[in-house]
């Protein structure tokens, strides 16, 4: 290779040209090269401590004897028995009620519960219960099908409309869909039903659907709009709406029923993990005694 | 300065006669298995072919009768003009599905419709990211190479009409890849998901580019070979080899789309990373190493740093690059030792990638004035910038302790758009910037004030894109991994979700940018080739200095 130029003090070039392009031949930057001997040389370290080299039969264990499955193993098993004692004290709780009660079992059943809600519930009530249109709000005091520790350990256990033995089966029905009602009925329907949470309505539609109401309605939501929790129908006067209380909304449920699943989480949670929960959503702020 | 290069292949018959055999069966073929397709999108895809092979018949009809027009120096320089046409298209097309997929990301529910499927994220994710690294980088390495490969062995492209073949069957592949996607064909391997019959496909174009190239290398007039044909040559070979190994599979019937890995479980998943990994190492690097090894030191006109680092960082790269890909199954069922291998190979590659990046800097010692003046020797001066910063990046989150917080997340993202946007985007462009006035003729670029405007308006795309992504990134692996005092997860997935909204609305923005960028430079290029100069910005004496021939 060529020798250094004295006069400019640089590299001369290696004497090759392509289409106008030239080396120089510059020495490796010295930085450069203790860097990558400094990498080369962690990694020999790196070997002779961990797992590394494939045999024919094996591989290189290391010095330190790692192995990552069994830390995860170890890991999960010293995580599962701290938790087995709480899980134990949840299921031998005489009630719901005692769990919350000691102050040590709340805490755990709060934090296993808002953890279960994370992965189970959020993605329809909402992170913080909040629920959506079509998915009731858990943190107010109003339930459809009761808000006590019990009955919300029963909605989480057999579910609302679900594939559960013993799930309730209730629904609202079609009435325009369906043709139980004419169109003028329903319309009128929808006024009365607007007349029961004092919203604006139109009096004489309301006095024509004061009979249809009486045949169709009161068996589930009452003579007075308040509902019935035995059979999941929401109270009709106040201003909390599932599916909306505007005049669209209402009509919108008359004309095609409404029928919300609820999933049963029996056997997709523990028994204690369902206790846990039902205790987290009862203190959300609207649980009942 | 004209070289004496030689003429047209010395036979043109020869490979006309046997392109006309190759379309006629192909035509054969294609109408067969449509007629006999198993499924309708194989059907449709045979009927592509067809119509492929049959404008591929009238394309090689137009080129025989067609006097052969006289390049500078005999080089064949038409298909280079074509792959420069195809990058810019593709380029687009890909920035443009990009910001898309980062809107629907964004805004989940309003970019979502069910009765269109093939506007779903899953189809329309690999469609941007075949477009962008196959459609736009591999037209970008195709003309680059075919026209680098000329000028610095001082001959023809070998093959007669074979770069043409080239050409037009590696995006006759494209074609195909992406209207699987939409079509919902795919093999489920990312990166690689185009079915059996388009990776066979590609794998004819790219044993007769491979022969192109190194027939071109062969029959050189220089006496060495340059180093940006070295990188060209391993991009080739490599990729061969990662995409023949990858795409093993049995097809469920010869006439229909779908087929099965050779390889499953973790051998299946291993494969998939050694080829992934490998396509970011040979495509992505040492490909477009090689368009930075040609295009800085001309265009800067200086001569390269040093022909020793080129020499040991171009043979460590490519020892140690092989090995890396382990580090893509950390804390999975891949046994450690593989993942340790892994790693410390990819550890061990932080140093021999920053050699291109000295050699790329370096190179401009002495002529460091002209960042000022020339946008375009700017641009590719950032994109090494970024080229070290990714590289640097790259090895740091391959460590398993690092890993373990940034696996999974957007920081990943990040990653791959600060080397896809700064680094081969923009060297990309400082090609194209610089061919375009070469291949059509031209002294100067349309408007360098346009290169400006490119410039900073991605540039600040490209920033706001990486720096969005790593603080989501870091934040959702944050919130991944915090736990309460009793050991149970402090943030649901859709909370880590929620929190992730803002910082994709501004990756949008940036993408945006980047494509609003693109945008500017495609209409400065098309003004450049139809000869146009804009008004003030003639250059008034010497004409611009890197101009070839």
């Amino acid at each position: 290779m060529a020798a250094p130029n004295n006069e400019t003090g640089e590299e001369e070039t290696t004497g090759h040209e392509w289409d106008g392009i030239r080396e120089l031949n510059n020495p490796l930057p010295r930085w450069w090269l203790i860097i990558f001997y400094a990498t080369i040389v962690w990694a020999v370290v790196y070997w002779i401590f961990m797992p590394a080299w494939p045999g024919i039969t094996g591989y290189t264990k290391g010095l330190r004897n790692h192995s990552e499955r069994e830390n995860v193993a170890v890991a999960l098993q010293q995580l599962e028995s701290s938790r087995v004692e709480f899980a134990q004290r949840l299921l031998a709780a005489p009630s719901l009620r005692a769990i919350e009660s000691d102050p040590d079992l709340l805490q755990y059943a709060r934090a296993a519960g808002e953890s279960l809600f994370g992965d189970n519930c959020a993605t329809c009530h909402g992170v913080g219960g909040q629920g959506f249109v079509g998915y009731p709000n858990l943190v107010d005091d109003e339930w459809i099908w009761g808000g006590t520790l019990d009955d919300i350990q029963t909605t989480l256990r057999v579910g609302r409309r679900s594939d559960h033995p013993e799930t309730t089966y209730t629904e609202m029905l079609a009435y325009g869909q369906d043709g139980l009602l004419t169109p003028a009925e329903v319309n009128d329907l929808t006024d009365y039903v607007l007349s029961l949470s004092g919203q604006l309505h139109d009096p004489e539609a309301r006095a024509r659907a004061e009979e249809v109401y009486q045949t169709q309605c009161v068996s589930c939501h009452g003579v007075d709009g308040t509902g019935d929790r035995e059979q999941g129908a929401p109270n009709l006067t106040d201003a909390i709406w599932l599916y909306g209380g505007e005049r669209s909304a209402i009509w919108e449920t008359l004309w095609y029923g409404r029928a919300g699943v609820m999933p049963s989480f029996e056997g997709r949670l523990s028994e204690d993990q369902i206790a846990a929960l039902a205790v987290y959503v009862h203190t959300l702020g609207g649980g009942e005694d | 300065m004209a070289l004496n290069a030689n003429q047209a292949s010395t036979n043109p018959i020869d490979d006309v006669v046997l392109t006309s055999v190759f379309l006629a069966f192909g035509i054969l073929l294609s109408l067969y298995v449509a007629a006999n397709a198993a499924d309708p999108q194989m059907e449709i895809h045979a009927l592509m072919f067809a119509a492929a092979f049959a404008f591929g018949a009238l394309f090689l009809a137009r080129h025989v009768m067609e006097e052969p027009k006289a390049e500078p120096g005999g080089y064949a320089m038409g298909v280079v003009r074509a792959g420069v046409f195809a990058s810019v298209f593709w380029g687009l097309a890909g920035f443009l599905v990009g910001v898309v997929i980062a809107a629907q990301l964004a805004f989940p529910n309003l970019l979502y419709f069910p009765d269109a499927a093939w506007t779903s994220f899953g189809r329309l994710r690999p469609l941007h990211t075949s477009a962008v690294i196959f459609a736009f980088g591999g037209n970008v390495l195709i003309a680059t190479s075919f026209y680098v490969v000329q000028r610095t062995c001082r001959a023809r492209l070998f093959g007669g009409i074979a770069p043409w073949f080239v050409f037009w069957g590696y995006n006759l592949f494209i074609v195909i890849a992406a209207t699987g996607y939409l079509m919902g064909v795919t093999q489920s391997k990312e990166y690689a998901e185009p079915e059996w019959y388009a990776d066979l496909w590609l794998t004819i174009v790219w044993v007769v580019y491979l022969l192109v190239f190194l027939g071109t290398v062969l029959k050189r007039k220089e006496p060495h070979i340059y180093v940006a044909n070295w990188f060209y040559l391993s991009f080739i070979v490599t990729i061969a080899m990662l995409h023949i190994v990858n795409n093993l599979a049995v097809p469920v019937s010869w006439t229909g789309s779908k087929s099965y890995s050779l390889f499953s479980g973790v051998q299946d998943a291993l494969t998939q990373w050694w080829y992934a990994h490998n396509a970011v190492g040979f495509f992505l690097t040492t490909g477009f190493l090689a368009i930075m090894y040609y295009f800085i030191p001309k265009r800067a006109e200086r001569p390269v740093y040093s022909y020793r680092l080129s020499i040991v960082h171009f043979w460590s790269l490519i020892f140690i690059y092989i090995w890396a890909g382990p580090h893509h199954l950390h804390y999975t069922s891949l046994p450690e030792w593989a993942q340790t291998l892994g790693m410390t190979f990819s550890v061990m590659l932080w140093m021999p990638s920053w050699g291109g990046m000295i050699n790329g800097l370096m190179t401009l010692s002495g002529a460091w004035d002209k960042l000022r003046t020339d946008p375009v020797l700017r641009m590719m001066v950032v994109s090494v910038a970024f080229y070290g910063m990714s590289t640097f990046e790259g090895p740091l989150m391959s460590v398993r302790a690092v890993n373990s917080l940034s696996h999974y997340t957007d920081w990943t993202i990040g990653h791959v758009h600060s080397g896809a946007l700064g680094w081969v985007g923009y060297i990309s462009f400082g090609a194209l910037y610089c061919l375009v006035p070469w291949l059509w003729n031209r002294k100067q670029l349309y408007s360098n004030a346009l290169v400006e405007w490119h410039f900073w308006i991605s540039t600040i795309g490209i920033v706001l894109y990486i720096t969005s992504m790593w603080v989501s990134g870091i934040m959702q692996g944050l919130m991944w991994r915090a736990y309460n005092e009793f050991g149970f997860l402090q943030y649901s997935f859709v909370e880590t979700v929620e929190a992730m909204h803002p910082y994709y609305i501004i990756r949008m923005i940036g993408g945006s940018l980047f494509l609003v960028g693109a945008i500017i430079m495609a209409y400065n290029l098309y003004r450049t080739a139809r000869g146009d100069i804009r008004a003030n910005e003639q250059v008034p004496l010497a004409p611009v200095p890197a101009a070839a021939s």
